[in-house]
């Protein structure tokens, strides 16, 4: 038997002695997911036996190293883990902007101080992250962004306003590209972490076409955040004034996250789950066809794109192909499905629909081809940097 | 198994990308061969030197005199094929009538696949009875006659049906023309009497013929694998075929895509780079999307044929329905982003479009294939 089998049994032991029942069924409601933090409380007792046991394997982030919380398996174990996890339709134990974003961030420019003690606590679900980028003023050109830390020292005192930032009000601190030089467009970012708690930090919530939203408005009025939290633990990540390479380091693997779960659930045909709704309109049902040949071959494309990057092949930009088409197809799949649902979709508030799933979530996918890079902003990135079109 | 190639398929498709463009270019073979009205649509010297390079018989068992490879290998060839526009019967012979002799027996492998692996020989295939493909209705019959078969019927779109040394022939042996059983698939030679070709030239410039079959007299060792045991046969050689279409395509959606986005890093108007507009850029970068996507679709479809899956004729037409797609809008924005001279016939664009137009076509188009596609799921 070859190691990674031998992991496979074992993985295969461990998930069937560690994952209560109710933890395989699929996620129905924000309190089915777990964010961690401060003032994280949990559902159940299987939510919270779930999270403390994959905790103490370091399975909330498997591939990251044993010294910040993480379990240290390599990608091919962390894949046999995640197949594993699937096959039994595991929750994840642990979700969070601390795992997908600012972790990788860490690993990637931060101090060894920075891991030990920003690792650990998202590893361990002790402090929730939120991300503060986007402005009022300062979308697709984010790097116009105007919030502005004026140097005291060993602190900044921050003013400004942050936008989209998601779970702001129930964040215990939050990442921040705050403007420390006004002369230098790109050089003169610095990306910042701070904590929610400080004076002068306040919050309120966005609500969308779709309804309510984990979506906030963040205000910064005279915070002051410290250069430092001591030794070895800078209050930013990379150097002062180059937070812009942070930034777009985590854009990347942002689109990249995105183009990995895009085009939605893409195991089901969509015609077929139409078609059990009732009788399909022959044009309708020839455009989920079309649909479900543009899903399955897009299925095949991530596919191809996960393979690509684990051996360092594919086209660096690719991410953004990928973000494109994905969130693209997204919002089509759920066109159809309200076409397919009829006058039932539309309901906002029924029981039938548990309050109005349907039409909002193809709200919701809206936002899919604007967040994290709208949709022109990756053909614009595709055209120059994969295509090599001049100028712009 | 991951989805790129593997160091001997990507050395396959270095050599393979070198050859053809050196040897299988447009202007070496297809403006050549058209412009003197060949009446065979491709160079006999370059499906020999196909040969020498072992591209022939690549799908062939090696017990058999073959290579033994794949369709993830097969569909390397056709790419470049389709990157060239190189007209050749690799296709029709090497994939379609190669998967069909798989089932015949040893005495069949032996008449035909020595002369296939050399290049020496060509083989079409007739399936399609009307002018759209649809191969759950056949009603090509072959009648019992002594100790062989009598056959009866017209054949259309059948691809260098005029050139073949061998033709593979979809007839029904019993039932009606829509049952699902009763085909027999028959390996029909050059000189059999009572078979004429009306030979046509297609839009891009290759030769089909409408083939009738007027009391065809064969005999019983024309039987490829068992007497109405051919709608397995059949299923397996579209398979491969639609596969194999579908890399062909990929390989022309690229070329297309390719000299088009090139035009626009060259071509001046209004003193800039026209490459220069977003609105041309982000059509591009669509473009380009498509052809990835397609691209992916297709060595997935290949992976799962190689490795006998299941689900190989669901992706089979997923892969030949999307590079339809895919390739149709390559060629369409190539011609519109060149502009004028992208409608005159010295530019090799409008080629592009032909080539597209056919392939598409053959074995099946798009909205075949969407269609099976809802069918194979169920709805």
């Amino acid at each position: 038997m070859s190691d990674l089998e031998a992991f496979r049994q074992e993985t295969r032991k461990w998930l069937e002695a560690n994952c209560p029942p109710e933890m395989r069924e699929p996620v129905r409601g924000d309190d089915d997911v777990y964010w961690g933090g401060r003032n994280a409380t949990f559902k159940n007792d299987a939510q919270k036996a779930w999270f403390e046991a994959c905790r103490d394997k370091g399975y909330t982030v498997p591939s990251w190293p044993k010294e910040y919380g993480g379990a240290g398996l390599s990608p091919a174990e962390a894949k046999v883990l995640r197949e594993e996890m699937s096959r039994i339709d595991a929750r994840p134990p642990l979700s969070s902007f601390g795992i997908w974003m600012l972790g990788p961030a860490l690993l990637h420019f931060g101090t060894e101080g920075q891991k030990k003690r920003f690792l650990n606590e998202i590893a361990r679900g002790e402090i929730r992250w939120c991300q503060g980028y986007s402005e009022p003023g300062s979308g697709s050109d984010l790097v116009s962004m105007q919030t502005f830390g004026e140097d005291k020292g060993d602190h900044w005192i921050v003013n400004g306003q942050k936008i989209w930032t998601s779970y702001a009000d129930q964040a215990d601190w939050i990442f921040c590209l705050v403007r420390t030089d006004k002369t230098n467009k790109y050089q003169g970012i610095t990306f910042m972490l701070f904590d929610m708690a400080s004076d002068g930090v306040s919050t309120k919530p966005i609500k969308l076409i779709s309804g309510y939203s984990p979506f906030c408005e963040t205000f910064m009025d005279d915070v002051k955040v410290p250069k430092s939290y001591g030794e070895d633990i800078p209050g930013y990540v990379g150097e002062i004034n180059r937070g812009w390479d942070v930034a777009k380091y985590l854009l990347g693997h942002e689109r990249e996250m995105i183009s990995a779960t895009g085009g939605g659930d893409r195991a089901t045909s969509l015609g077929a789950s139409a078609a059990r709704q009732g009788e399909l309109d022959p044009v309708l049902r020839a455009e989920l066809a079309l649909f479900d040949v543009d899903a399955l071959a897009f299925t095949a494309m991530s596919e191809k794109f996960l393979d690509e990057v684990k051996v360092g092949k594919g086209h660096p930009a690719q991410p953004n192909m990928l973000k494109y088409a994905g969130t693209e197809l997204n919002k089509r799949r759920h066109e159809l499905m309200m076409s397919a649902g009829g006058s039932r979709s539309l309901e906002w508030e029924s029981e039938e629909t548990e309050g109005g799933k349907p039409s909002r979530a193809w709200l919701r996918t809206k936002a899919n081809s604007i967040e994290g890079g709208t949709s022109e902003v990756m053909l614009n990135v595709i055209s120059k940097r994969i295509l090599e079109l001049p100028g712009g | 198994m991951a989805l790129y190639h593997d160091d001997d398929q990507a050395m396959l498709a270095d050599s393979a990308r070198g050859f053809m463009a050196e040897e299988g270019n447009i202007a070496k073979q297809l403006r050549h061969w058209r412009d003197r009205d060949c009446k065979d649509g491709f160079g006999h010297d370059l499906w020999k030197q196909m040969a020498e390079m072992g591209f022939t018989g690549m799908l062939v068992d090696e017990d058999d005199g073959g290579l033994g490879m794949g369709h993830v290998e097969a569909g390397i060839v056709l790419e470049e094929i389709g990157r060239n526009l190189t007209p050749s019967p690799f296709l029709t012979s090497s994939v379609l009538a190669a998967t069909a002799l798989k089932h015949g027996s040893a005495d069949m492998k032996g008449r035909y696949l020595p002369g296939l692996i050399e290049g020496e020989s060509v083989f079409a295939v007739a399936i399609d009875e009307s002018t759209k493909h649809r191969p759950s209705h056949i009603s090509t019959k072959a009648e019992k006659s002594g100790n062989g078969f009598k056959l009866s019927g017209t054949k259309t779109f059948v691809i260098h049906g005029a050139s073949a040394d061998m033709m593979v022939v979809a007839a029904r042996t019993s039932g009606s023309a829509d049952d699902k059983d009763g085909i027999t698939l028959f390996a029909v030679p050059k000189d059999a009497g009572g078979m004429s070709h009306d030979s046509v030239r297609l839009v891009d410039s290759s030769m089909a013929t409408h083939t009738k079959f007027d009391g065809v007299e064969l005999d019983g060792d024309a039987v490829i694998g068992e007497v109405d045991g051919g709608r397995e046969i059949l299923d397996a050689m579209l398979m491969a075929g639609r596969v194999g279409a579908a890399a062909e395509g990929v390989g022309v959606a690229s070329g297309a895509m390719d000299i088009t986005v090139d035009y626009l890093k060259q071509r001046k108007q209004f003193g800039k780079v026209i490459g220069e507009f977003q609105a041309l850029q982000h059509r591009a970068a669509h473009l380009y999307s498509e052809v990835e996507i397609a691209r992916a679709a297709t060595i997935k479809a290949q992976q799962l044929l190689d490795g006998g899956s299941e689900r190989a004729d669901l992706m089979a037409s997923v892969a030949k329905a999307k590079v339809a797609k895919a390739a149709g809008l390559a060629v369409r924005e190539g011609v519109q982003m060149h502009g004028g001279i992208g409608m005159t016939d010295e530019y090799d664009i409008g080629l592009y479009m032909k080539r597209d137009r056919a392939l598409a076509e053959f074995l099946g188009d798009a909205y075949f294939h969407a269609g099976r596609v809802a069918e194979l799921s169920g709805y």
